[in-house]
Order: C-alpha cells, then structure tokens, then sequence
C-alpha cells in the first residue's frame, strides 16, 4: 500500500531533522549592491555636487554678464566666446548660469530638505512615542500650518523677514516639515505597537534608547524614500519664490527661476528654458532613483507600499 | 476502493524563480488520486509544500511559483492547461477553496448570506433565491444556531467558530465537486475546533463531495481523513489509507511526526524536579489581582479581564496557565511583568511587593521577571543583529561590554543550541523555530528568577515545538529559573509543568500540581478540556460527541461575568438559582489542589466515571483491539 515516491532517502530525511535542518543551509550574503542605473544615479548626484564646489571657477562667463548682443542666442554661437548653450533672454551665457547657479539651487533644497526632516522626524517620533498632549499639542499646530498654502505662507514669512538665503531656506524647511511630521509620526505610531518595543519596555529601556535603537533604524527606509520627493517639491517651491520675486535674488542664478523667466524663448525656438529644466530633471531623478535602488535592495516593503 | 475517480494529481511539480535567474523547484514530483465521497488529508510542517499543492487543485499557484510538470485532472481534464475562462467557472464552482482565517476570509460590511451565495450565484450555477434556501439548508446541516436567520448578520455578530463553520457553507454553496480545506481548524480553541470539525464532517458526509484537508496536525486528520498523504520538503514520505498512516506508519518521517503529537494530558507526566533547585520558598506570587482595561472606576476596572486571582509560583516551578482564548491568561503574564497594573491585589517578588506600574519597578526587579512573546516574528527587531539582540539585556542589567559580552552572548546562543556564528545575522535569516530560540536566549541573558513564557510554542510546528519544549526543560534543570508558562495547548502543558492553573473567563477554577489536576476530581470545565483534546484514534470523535458534558459544554459561548460562576452557561452539572448567582466556594484538597465549585466532592468525583471512561477506556480497548493505535 505505501508508496515510496520521494528521490529522498529516509535516512537522509531524518538526518535533515536532527541535525540543524532548521538552519538555512548558506551563510546569509548581505553585500550591498546596486544596479546599473543606481550607479549611473550616484555618479550624476556626485557630477551635481562637483559642479556646487568648481561650477564658478570653471563656467566661460560670470552669471551676470550680459555678453551677447542679442537674446535667445542659439548654441555654439556668439561674438565674444563660445556660449555652448546659447543665451537666455536677457543674453546672458546659459551654461555658466547652469553652473552658477547649482550651488543656490542644490545648496538651497539639500539645506532645506535636511533640516525639514531634522525638524520634523524629532517632532514626529516625540509626538508618536509620547503620544497624549504633545502629541496632540504638536499635531494641531502642524494640521494649522498644512492648511495654509505654502506659497501663501512662504510669501507673507519673506515679506515680513526680508529675503535672504538663510530665511529661504529656513521658511522651505518649517513649511515642508510639516509633511515629514505626519509621516514620522504615522511610522514611529506604527513601531511604537511592535512588540520588539514593547519587550524594551518590559525590559526597563529609556525612551532615548527606544527612539535611537528600536524605531528609526525601521523608520529610515521609508522616511529616505519620502526624502527624495520632498527634494523635488522644495526645489519647485523655491523657483515659484525666485519667480515672485521674492527667493534668489536677480541677478543672482538658480535653475528654477531660469526656467520660468527663459520660457517666453520657447516661443522662439530657443532653449534656454530646457537646459536649466533639465538640470533640475537630472538632479531630483538621479535622487530617487538611489532611494528606489536601495530600498528595493534592502527588501524595503514598507517603502515599496508608501510609493 | 470501487469508487469512481474524481481528481488526480500526477507527477506535479512546481518551481519558483530567484531573483538571480534560477529554478528552485518546491513541489518535486506529487501523485495522488482523490474519489468522490474522499476526504484526502495533506499532512507536513511548513514549507512541506501542501498549500502549494492543494491550491493547484485550482490551477493556481502563488505569485512567483508556476507550475514546472505534470497534470492536475479533474475528471480526466488537465485543469492547468483549461484556458482562462474554463479556470474561472473552476474556481469557486467545481473546486472550493477555504482558507485558514474565516475572520479574513469574510468581508465585514457584506452580510453573511450575501458572501455565502455569493459565488454560486456568480457562477450561474444557482439564482439568488436558491442560492439561499441552499444556504440556510447548511446552516442547519451546520447546526449553526438561528440558522434561519444567521445570513442577516454580520461576520463580526457571530464568533469565530460560527464564522469558520460559515465558511464551510459558503465554499459548500454551489455544490462544488471538490473542496479544499486549508488549516481550517488550526487556529481555534480545543472546544470550539470539536464542534467545527463535526460540522465539517457531517457535512461531507451527507453531500457526499470529496475534499482535500491540509494540515499539520495528525490528531485532527486521524478524525476526518480516509486516505493521508504525508509531506516534506515537496515530496511525497508516505501515502495510504488513514488506518494504515496512524496505526502503522512506515515511513521514519512519519513515525517523527507522530512522536511529536504530545500524548493525550494524564496523570503522571509531568518532569521529576531535580533536587539541587527544589526550594519550596515562593518565587513570585500574585494575590487578591483584579485587573482590566479602560481604567479603573471605584477600583473595579471598566473592562474587566481577571478578577480575584491568586497564583504563586515557587523556586525552579514550573506552572502552566491554561484557558481559550479571551480567557485571560495572557493578561495574567503582563500583569505580573508590570505591563499592566492591577487594578487590586499585590504582587510579591521574593517575599517583597512588586510597584505595579512598569516604570516604578526598580532595575533589579526587572531583570528577575523577564517576559517571552509569543510570535518571535515581531519581538526581534528585523533592523538588529543577533548580538545585539541578545547583547542588550547584558549590557543592560550587568554592565558587560566588549569582549565580556562577545564570549556571553556566545555562551547563551550554546545554551539554546545555536551556533555562535549566529551573533553575526538578523532576524530575517532565522527559520521560525530558531527565531523563538533567539526570543527565549534574549530573556535568559537577563539572568532573570522567572521567565513569563506566553504561547511560546504555539506558532511553531510540532516537531520544532517539541525541540523548544525539550529546550526549555533543559533551561529549567541548567539554570533553576521559575517558568510561567501559558498556553492553550493542554498536551504541551501537561508534559512541562509542575503545576497547573486553569483559567475561565478571568477566574481560577482549578489549580495545583500537574498530576493533581488530571485526575479527578475534576472541575466540569477541566473536564471538559481534556475531553477536547483530540486523540490519534480514528472514531474518537464520535465516540467523544456522544457524552452528555460535550454536548453541553461547547455549544455556548464565554461571558465574563460579574457574580456567580462564569462557568454555570456551559456547565452541564450547573445547580440552578446557585451557581449564577453566587460566587463558588474553593474546596482545598490535598497536596494545594483547589477546585472553585459549588458542587460537593462526592459529586465531582462521582460524575468522573463517565469520564473516566472516555479518558482510559480506549486503553484497555488498544489491548484487544490491534486497530487502535495507543499514543
């Protein structure tokens, strides 16, 4: 009656039981790899980061000077030096506004983006951990802030401080805090509720140790992923000031506003306005591409569910 | 057998793909056939593969397996090469598949009846009006209560048994050719998994529909199985009939699985203390507790969970709570770990009273009581190594760095019988029952006086659960420490405490040494948990249902109640106008036994003798009979 299908000897059966048949056989490989497209990423985030130190020293022109004669110079053109790509409306080089202006828009957003997830993890995991009056203390005042839209907020700040880099960025990072809270607190509630903290608890642990050991090393993939983003959005949030006038001062260069002030060229069939937009594209792509890439690779399910 | 043939499975294999490229095969080559009228019991622990199989049975395979070979025929059709469209009627039509969890199965804001027909509706097979006259014939064939009117409710107005029982009639509705039972008692109490598997079995039988069971346990397929297949690793060990596999197994695979069926709880199991650690002082010792949830209002609680419990624990014991779900007993583990503050009643640690609240409790009492979760799963941090896991409570309570803390977390991972090339992973490259070693080693570097151990084996499988079990008894004889160990496991109890206590809807109704408490006299709800544990004794569950206590007693649900006894709604020996009422007085018996009824000694005794029967009556049957198989 009994069937001996199996390729499996019984003995060796039961040796798999007592010996450490529970254990998965190959040591665990834990090298940390990307892929093609992450390391093309990397490689343009470095690129963007060089060009903020050198961009200056090495750009043919100074942001400011005006050296054609005409406007919406197309590229490889110019009487006065190559300008490699072209003019923009006021025919000032392209490229070395590029350059330039790196350092303003990358420096901005990165310092922005930072502290916006200082401010708002901090606040964040405290509300999630303590949860009663801070929580709700904290909480309304942030629903208070997101309900105001932010250029509206952003507008009556710099009116009433004055427009200076450090209180730009400083305004981007309270406004897009606000953001990051939400999403530190709905992670660190989420961990709060694990039971590997409540064993910490039991174990007698300060809230310190709990915060630094047990909820943001969980937090940290998804709340990277939310940075790459949030660095798009701040990017944006900036050159829609520097439009009103009211971010980077002119003559002053950042990306965002080259874009908006160079897009009547498009009419005219100049690119001016598509160099800086693709400057922009690159930089915040390459960002989240890294994030996807390592999220992915390090089994990021919760991220994968957040995007 | 001359029955006709309904389903074959012939050579089937199916694989997964890396994410490197290759080919991993899970199922390596399975044939068996099913008949019409056959309930055929996939049996193996998990990663055997018998999901795996038993969801081709619908031409479906999980994302990321497909099928590699062979053939799946229901009635000589190939159902994995049917086109889409012949797959759909398939599904939910001519095969029926019920999942583990009833709770997640049903939708909770549809009506019952609507999910039940549901499908046979969707399939043409019946219109909504049959479809619901059929359903309510099922409730009755069921014996779910209010069966007229059950399909008005929602999932969440019925309990969990009922909804298990529900699911049954949904997959039962279109009439399907084959149904396909996944652990479909797995994961209720011993009392309500009886009832359930009696329906199931009625059922069956009067709809006269084969159906494929999956499970683990061998006990639950010695009751509904004709014909067994048992599985490890993708591969048929051993397949025949039920009588042959329980009674006769031939396989060495199969023998294991059946030494880790724990034996039926009895007198006289319980592991001899050794003397060195044998001090009667008590350990830790909860008195006069009540506790709750929702805060405390004239030192009541507002939820009430326990109410007036003394439990003490003595130096290097080992004391069982056991009870079904809801009953409590976890909440006695919390309350006692400080996680939960008793709302009355002390906690006394060393003769000393333990602070309630976690946070007054001072380090060193901490440390003494250190609490095991019950699903290792989340109580390790995925984000933290081994070492550091294990590392923490060292550092923690004893100051250990550096080096003095590689060698010990070394030494406590040689404690739980892993290697110490271990301290160097995470969680996640664990295996199931490796991860609850790491879970009990992270408590033992706390060099703890009492280990609160809740359900620490429940979610393993049986023959790694037997291994923690083994473990832990080793602990307790290496190291002296007192374990609180919970479960709702009768057998796994009874083969590892010292004493019992046994828990009904926040009360203690019975407790004392192991061997005291499996023998009579009995409280009629101990009673009745013996007399649900399943035997691996083909009929036992006929035999089993036709005693009067059963009957009574599992047909009714728990109410925690504020006087009286919570037992009196399911207590066949119930004394009217008395037990409802007043709350029942503890007899004292020998030996710290005590028992919380108020019927006499003399009548708890007396009406043992039909248990009596029922619990060693199949033993003397075993002697002239070679057909049943004694554990």
């Amino acid at each position: 009656m009994t069937e001996q299908t199996a390729s499996k000897k019984e003995e060796e059966v039961l040796a798999e039981l007592d010996s450490f048949a529970e254990l998965p056989d190959a040591p665990p490989k834990r090298k940390f790899r990307l892929s093609w497209l992450g390391w093309l990423s990397v490689g343009i985030v470095v690129f963007w980061l060089l060009i903020c130190l050198i961009g200056p020293s090495i750009a043919p022109f100074h942001e400011m000077d005006m050296e054609g004669d005409d406007s919406f110079l197309d590229a490889y053109s110019g009487e006065y030096g190559t300008f490699y790509l072209g003019t923009d409306y006021l025919g000032r080089d392209t490229l070395s506004r590029i350059l330039f202006g790196a350092r303003n828009t990358i420096g901005i957003s990165l310092a922005a983006t930072l502290l916006a997830y200082l401010m708002g993890i901090t606040l964040g995991i405290l509300a999630a951990v303590k949860g009663g009056w801070i929580d709700m203390g904290i909480s309304r005042v942030n629903d208070a802030i997101l309900a105001l839209p932010t250029i509206m907020l952003g507008l009556i700040v710099i009116a009433a401080l004055g427009s200076s880099i450090p209180i730009l960025i400083g305004t981007a990072a309270v406004i897009y805090a606000t953001s990051v809270f939400r999403i530190a607190r709905a992670l660190g509630q989420d961990i709060m509720v694990q039971d590997f903290v409540e064993a910490a608890h039991v174990r007698g642990e300060g809230i310190w140790w709990i915060i630094k050991s047990e909820v943001l090393p969980n937090a940290a993939m998804p709340l990277a992923t939310d940075f790459g983003l949030r660095l798009v959005f701040v990017v944006l949030f900036i050159s829609s000031l520097s439009f009103l006038g009211l971010g980077v001062q002119p003559p002053a260069s950042d990306w965002g506003s080259m874009v908006r002030e160079n897009l009547q060229g498009l009419t005219y069939g100049s690119y001016a306005a598509i160099w800086p937009a693709l400057a922009i594209a690159s930089f915040t792509i390459a960002v989240n591409l890294i994030v996807d890439d390592v999220s992915a690779k390090s089994g990021g399910s919760l991220a994968k569910k957040m995007v | 057998m001359g029955k006709e043939k309904l389903f074959e499975v012939k050579d089937l294999r199916i694989s997964a793909n890396t994410d490197e490229g290759q080919e991993v095969p899970i199922v390596k080559g399975v044939s068996f056939d099913i008949h019409k009228g056959e309930v055929v019991a996939l049996i193996g622990e998990s990663g055997s593969g018998k999901t795996t199989i038993s969801l081709a049975t619908l031409a479906y395979t999980k994302p990321g397996l497909f099928f590699s070979g062979g053939e799946c025929q229901l009635f000589g059709e190939d159902v994995l090469t049917m086109p889409p469209l012949k797959q759909r009627d398939l599904r939910g039509g001519k095969v029926a598949y019920l999942a583990q969890s009833a709770a997640a199965t049903f939708n909770p804001a549809i009506t019952i009846g609507e999910q039940v027909t549901e499908s046979a509706v969707l399939h043409g097979l019946l219109n909504q009006e049959q479809a619901t006259e059929r359903a309510v014939e099922l409730y009755h064939a069921l014996e779910l209560p209010d069966a007229d009117r059950i399909g008005f409710r929602y999932p969440h107005q019925v309990s969990g048994g009922q909804l298990q029982r529900l699911m049954a009639a949904m997959a039962l509705c279109g009439r399907p050719d084959l149904m396909v039972l996944d652990e479909p008692t797995t994961a209720l109490d011993v009392t309500t998994q009886i009832e359930v598997l009696k329906a199931f079995k009625k059922v069956i039988r009067e709809e006269n529909s084969a159906a494929i069971y999956v499970t683990h346990d061998l006990a639950v397929v010695a009751q509904v199985a004709d014909h067994i297949v048992v599985l490890y690793g993708g591969e048929i060990m051993e397949q025949g009939s039920a009588d042959q596999i329980i009674n006769n197994p031939q396989h060495a695979y199969t023998k294991r699985l059946m030494e880790a069926v724990r034996p039926k709880p009895a007198a006289g199991q319980g592991v001899e203390l050794t003397h060195e650690h044998h001090r009667d002082i008590d350990n830790i010792e909860v008195k006069d507790m009540t506790a709750g949830y929702g805060g405390i209002v004239d030192g009541e609680p507002v939820i009430p969970i326990l109410k007036d419990i003394n439990v003490s624990v003595r130096n290097g014991h080992v004391v069982g709570v056991i009870g079904e779900s809801g009953c409590g007993k976890s909440t006695l583990a919390r309350v006692m770990a400080g996680m939960l503050p008793p709302a009355r009643g002390d906690i006394i640690l060393d003769g000393k009273k333990l602070e309630g609240a976690l946070k007054d409790r001072k380090l060193d009492e901490l440390q003494k009581v250190q609490f095991v979760f019950q699903m290792a799963d989340t109580a390790l941090n995925p984000k933290q190594l081994i070492g550091n896991i294990i590392g923490r409570p060292l550092e923690f309570y004893h100051g250990l760095t550096g080096r003095e803390k590689h060698a010990k977390v070394s030494e406590i991972l040689e404690m739980v019988e892993l290697p110490p090339t271990f301290a160097s992973r995470y969680p996640m490259e664990l295996s199931g029952g490796q991860k609850q070693r790491i879970n009990l080693a992270r408590s033992l570097a706390a060099n703890p006086e009492v280990m609160l151990c809740d359900e620490v084996t429940s979610a393993l499988d049986s023959i790694v659960g037997a291994n923690v079990i083994k473990l832990l008894t080793a602990l307790r004889d290496k190291t002296g420490v007192s374990f609180v160990f919970i479960s709702h496991d009768l057998s796994t109890v009874s083969s590892f405490a010292d004493e019992i206590v046994v828990l009904y809807a926040g009360r203690v109704v019975e407790q004392g040494p192991t061997d005291e408490v499996l023998e009579p006299p009995f409280h009629p709800y101990t009673r009745l948990l013996i007399s649900s544990v399943p035997e691996m004794r083909i009929g036992w569950l006929e035999d089993t249902m036709q005693k009067r206590e059963m009957a009574v007693g599992i047909a009714r649900g728990v109410e925690i109640t504020k006087r009286g006894c919570p037992f009196f709604n399911r207590c066949p020996l119930a004394i009217e106008g008395t037990c409802e009422t007043h709350t029942p007085p503890t007899l004292k018996l020998r030996n710290g036994h005590e028992i919380s009824c108020h019927l006499t000694l003399e009548q708890l005794q007396n009406t043992e003798r039909e248990t009596q029967k029922i619990l060693h009556g199949y033993e003397k049957l075993g002697e002239d009979d070679p057909q049943v198989h004694v554990p």
